[in-house]
């Protein structure tokens, strides 16, 4: 079986300033969003305490939230985890009450629309961790860009460092903004997924750049770059979409069968994959091209490694 | 041409053997135990009575246990299933230990491979399973440095006070100010007198002078390497400390760890009172030590339920009755190390003991005027106390060190030791961190996460097999010897498996087929090309390799970063990623290269590769 074979180049450049247009649009709503709305960070980072509770009748939320309201938790969210029969509260924190206290006060508390809950989660996290969490996360998010940089630049040329990296900040700005756009819940694990996506994603510019650079030796200068890149990116389709296939699957199948626990977690990859795709072909080839990368400019860090594969 | 050479196809199959034997272990579960230990850890103690107690008790409650094992560590009772070991374990805590508030036996849940004893005995263990998975509480302890520090600073200045005191050199006043001590005297030939004293005398001090108006005063500070010894030891006391009140919970595996400079964890899977968790941790034992009372006939009498009065009638270790005084002596505050140790004429165990200057004054006036009477060491714990030893006095004793010996073995020794060491804490602490996770929660986790990456291979499997036929057979073969390489150095590793670590298994699996795909299309291509089937699969696993590397730098990179950044479930997921990195590149391209050459490589005039 085989899905793509296409006979002749398909001009990706030729719609360049229109899907460049597109990505624009998209990272400024992102960026807008992470704005206004900010990011809905978990306690992880934000310092408080969670509570899971589950009932053997479904639980409606609006009176629970009201009496919190009115016994002194103006800042609490309660939230269905999964189901209807389980729900998620969250408080800031409250120095006064410890956390065990805290589980026990809910319960009193839901006592009345809710006869018997089981608590079967209680995290509590004091503010500094949550600060310095925050902190490595922002340094580990620095050292990926930084490395990656230093990488493409040793591997390829700088042009293509920044124009990669430009285009895969463009997709972890996008997955952030549509965790703030949505109100969706940005914890550890999510940051773990847009890490990783980073990395994964990079991986398909990198696919697609060794093929220009073969091509662009080869070519003598004849061919211009923006044909070069349409022929580097239909000549990669296949595997393309092939290994982003089975990534999504998996991914989504953790979406699906992983559960509330991972639910975000996958689902930032799989935004994360999509746009990863997407900007690899639109954003980090037409900025290569746009950066005026040429033959010559390839042909200093000349090295025995030259061969591109797909 | 596609052939390996035989050492080279030995190795494979010989890590894929290896790599299936470690996984294994995961295959058979965990067997629900109670594990039944002396309180006294290292202690020498007689199984078999205990073990014929359980066999009654559980006798007579209907429980079967499925089978006893017995070491020196210990005895464990197996079960069946999880209802009955948590119904066993508390009809055997209460059988064990009739005072709840004297336990005598540590009596803790547990959770045993059920892989066969082979297995085992090469060290062949299931994945070591995080909280999130297993249920239990997660505490980040903070160690409260600066307490620590101001402990030390006003023992120092009490020290100080002693000295000037026993040299006979008068001061306006010591007192200790934020991070400093400060003593002011009223010429300065008497302060550079007390200066060269004290400098002589605390080496751990950097001491100053400053002129000021009609007074001179000392300026104290710790020397930066003695403010840094405080704080590792405030750390390993705690930690001391928390071992053994852990001990106490019956939790089967906790983890007591540092994290960065002032921090502890403590993961007590199985647990899940969490008040009663909080509670022994952060309790504060103290030490005391008062004289005995052994007047004629007057324990008689407390016995008879006449206590005189002034005194108090307490058990000594040995259970023997033990008249003690009321009034305290001294109190730990004043001990700064115990260490267990022998006499040196005798031989004896003994533990030796040293005080501060403050303690070691009233020790020296204390046992002048009590020669010949005894005297008893106390620990204090939740209210209770029990005398830990009540040895004679024999001479006066001088000069803060003080030994305890007679009559204990070397065991008891070095228990006694830590027990005074570890009876308080060196420095306050506050829980900054806490998670419950309940023990279906982690079930469930379990359960979901190996569904998630069950579902995800088998489309990916049926994908790659539809799309490339024979060579999608090896993609999958190859993915699924990854699968089984992975989970077998993570048993081996024992490295904590959580659910995002379960997320990167699976993760990882999606992100590894790439290499199969690069390598596939790169045959197909060549042979679009017109080359001979066995030159395409020579020449598509040669190029495709250099792009493989590539592109899991990158994934390598962010996998490190984590690794390096990452923090509790976090980091789960970064060793699962960086790990099966490595795992893929070998799977994909060795093995999978090695079932394409047992494939096609025999012969060498094939027509077709049956690669769709």
């Amino acid at each position: 079986m085989e899905l793509f074979r296409p006979r002749a180049d398909i001009p990706f450049m030729r719609f360049a300033p229109i899907f460049n247009a597109i990505s624009l649009l998209f990272f400024l709503v992102a960026v807008g969003s992470l704005i206004v709305r900010g990011l809905n960070l978990s306690i992880e980072f934000t310092g408080g305490t969670l509570v899971e509770i589950h009932s053997e009748q479904s639980i409606t939320l609006p009176p629970l939230r009201e009496t919190l309201v009115q016994n002194g938790f103006p800042e609490a969210q309660v939230q269905h985890f999964g189901s209807t029969k389980a729900a998620i509260v969250r408080l800031a924190r409250h120095d006064e009450l410890p956390p065990d206290e805290v589980a026990d006060n809910l319960r009193a508390l839901f006592a009345k629309h809710l006869p018997e809950i089981t608590v079967t989660r209680v995290e509590f996290v004091g503010p500094q961790v949550g600060r310095e969490l925050a902190e490595n996360g922002a340094i580990a998010l620095v050292l990926v860009v930084i490395g990656i940089m230093i990488y493409l630049a040793i591997r390829f040329e700088w042009r293509f460092s920044v124009a990669a990296i430009i285009a895969n900040l463009h997709d972890v700005v996008i997955i952030l903004g549509f965790f703030a756009l949505f109100q969706w819940e940005f914890s550890l694990p999510v940051l773990a997924a847009v890490l990783a996506v980073l990395g994964y994603s990079v991986n398909e510019t990198v696919v697609i750049f060794d093929r220009v650079r073969e091509k662009m030796r080869a070519s003598r200068g004849k061919v211009s770059t923006a044909s070069l890149l349409d022929h580097a990116i239909t000549s990669t389709m296949s595997r393309t979409v092939i290994t982003h296939g089975s990534t999504l699957a998996m991914v989504l199948s953790i979406l699906l069968f992983g559960g509330e626990t991972l639910y975000y977690f996958a689902l930032a990859l799989t935004i994360g994959i999509l746009f990863g795709i997407y900007s690899s072909i639109f954003v980090s080839s037409a900025l290569l091209m746009w950066f005026g990368v040429t033959r010559e400019s390839l042909i200093k860090p000349e090295r025995k490694k030259e061969e591109a594969v797909v | 041409m596609n052939r390996y050479p035989l050492w080279k196809s030995v190795l494979i199959v010989l890590v894929v053997i290896v790599g299936a034997i470690y996984a294994l272990p995961n295959l058979f579960g965990e067997i629900p135990a109670v594990q039944v230990a002396p309180i006294k850890a290292g202690a020498p103690w007689d199984a078999a009575p205990v073990e014929a107690r359980i066999r009654e008790t559980l006798a007579s409650a209907h429980l079967e246990a499925t089978g006893f094992e017995r070491d020196p560590d210990g005895l464990r009772i197996l079960f069946a299933e999880t209802e009955t070991q948590l119904k066993a374990r508390d009809l055997i805590d209460a059988a064990l230990n009739p005072d709840p508030k004297k336990p005598r036996y540590i009596v803790a849940l547990n959770l045993l491979p059920g892989a066969p004893k082979w297995l085992l005995a090469i060290g062949a263990k299931p994945m070591y399973l995080g909280l999130d998975l297993r249920g239990g509480v997660h505490f980040l302890l903070e160690v409260d440095m600066a307490g620590a520090i101001a402990q030390r600073l006003d023992a120092l200045a009490a020290d100080i006070r002693s000295t000037l005191r026993s040299e006979r050199i008068r001061s306006l006043g010591i007192a200790r100010q934020g991070n400093t001590i400060v003593a002011r005297f009223s010429d300065p030939t008497t302060a550079q007198q007390a200066r060269t004293v004290l400098t002589k005398t605390f080496l751990e001090l950097a001491i100053d002078l400053q002129e000021n108006g009609d007074e001179t005063r000392l300026i104290a500070r710790l020397t930066p390497s003695a403010e840094q010894k405080i704080r590792e030891f405030a750390l390993k006391q705690n930690i001391t400390t928390l071992h053994n009140r852990i001990n106490e919970l019956g939790v089967a595996e906790p983890v007591i760890q540092q994290q960065g400079a002032n921090r502890i964890v403590v993961q007590l899977p199985g647990v899940q009172d969490v008040a009663k968790a909080k509670d022994i941790l952060g309790r504060t034992a103290t030490l005391e030590v008062r004289l005995v009372d052994d007047t004629p006939g007057a324990l008689e009498a407390a016995l008879a339920g006449r206590v005189p009065p002034g005194t108090e009638l307490l058990t000594e270790r040995n259970g023997r009755p033990i008249l003690v005084k009321r009034d305290v002596v001294l109190t730990g505050e004043r001990l700064t190390d115990a260490q267990p140790g022998f006499d040196s004429q005798t031989q004896e165990p003994a533990v030796h003991l040293t005080l501060d200057a403050a303690g070691a004054r009233i020790f020296r006036d204390v046992t002048r005027e009590n020669v010949g009477k005894r005297m008893a060491i106390l620990l204090i714990d939740r209210g209770v106390a029990e005398v830990v030893t009540a040895p004679v006095i024999r001479t006066e004793i001088g000069g803060g060190r003080v030994q305890i010996s007679g009559a204990m073995t070397t065991a008891e020794a070095r228990d006694i030791a830590l027990l005074l060491r570890a009876g308080s804490l060196a420095a306050p602490m506050r829980i900054v961190e806490e998670r419950t996770i309940g023990p279906s929660l982690g079930k469930e986790n379990i359960e979901r996460g190996v569904n998630a990456t069950l579902y995800g291979f088998l489309a990916i499997a049926l994908f790659m097999i539809v799309y490339y036929e024979v060579i999608g057979i090896v993609s999958v073969v190859a993915l699924f010897v990854n699968l089984v390489l992975l989970i077998a150095l993570l048993s081996l590793l024992q490295a904590t498996l959580t659910l995002p670590g379960i997320a990167a298994v699976a993760l990882t699996l999606g992100m590894a087929i790439d290499a199969n795909v690069l390598i596939n299309e790169r045959i197909r291509e060549e042979l679009r090309a017109g080359v001979s089937p066995q030159l395409a699969i020579a020449a598509g696993y040669d190029r495709a390799f250099d792009t493989i590397l590539d592109s899991n730098v990158t994934s390598l990179i962010a996998g490190l970063a984590l690794l390096i950044f990452g923090w509790g479930p976090v980091r789960g997921f970064a060793v699962v990623h960086v790990l099966g990195i490595l795992t893929s590149i070998f799977s994909a391209v060795l093995v999978s290269r090695w079932l394409v050459n047992l494939i096609y490589g025999g012969n060498k005039r094939i027509s077709r590769i049956r690669i769709g």
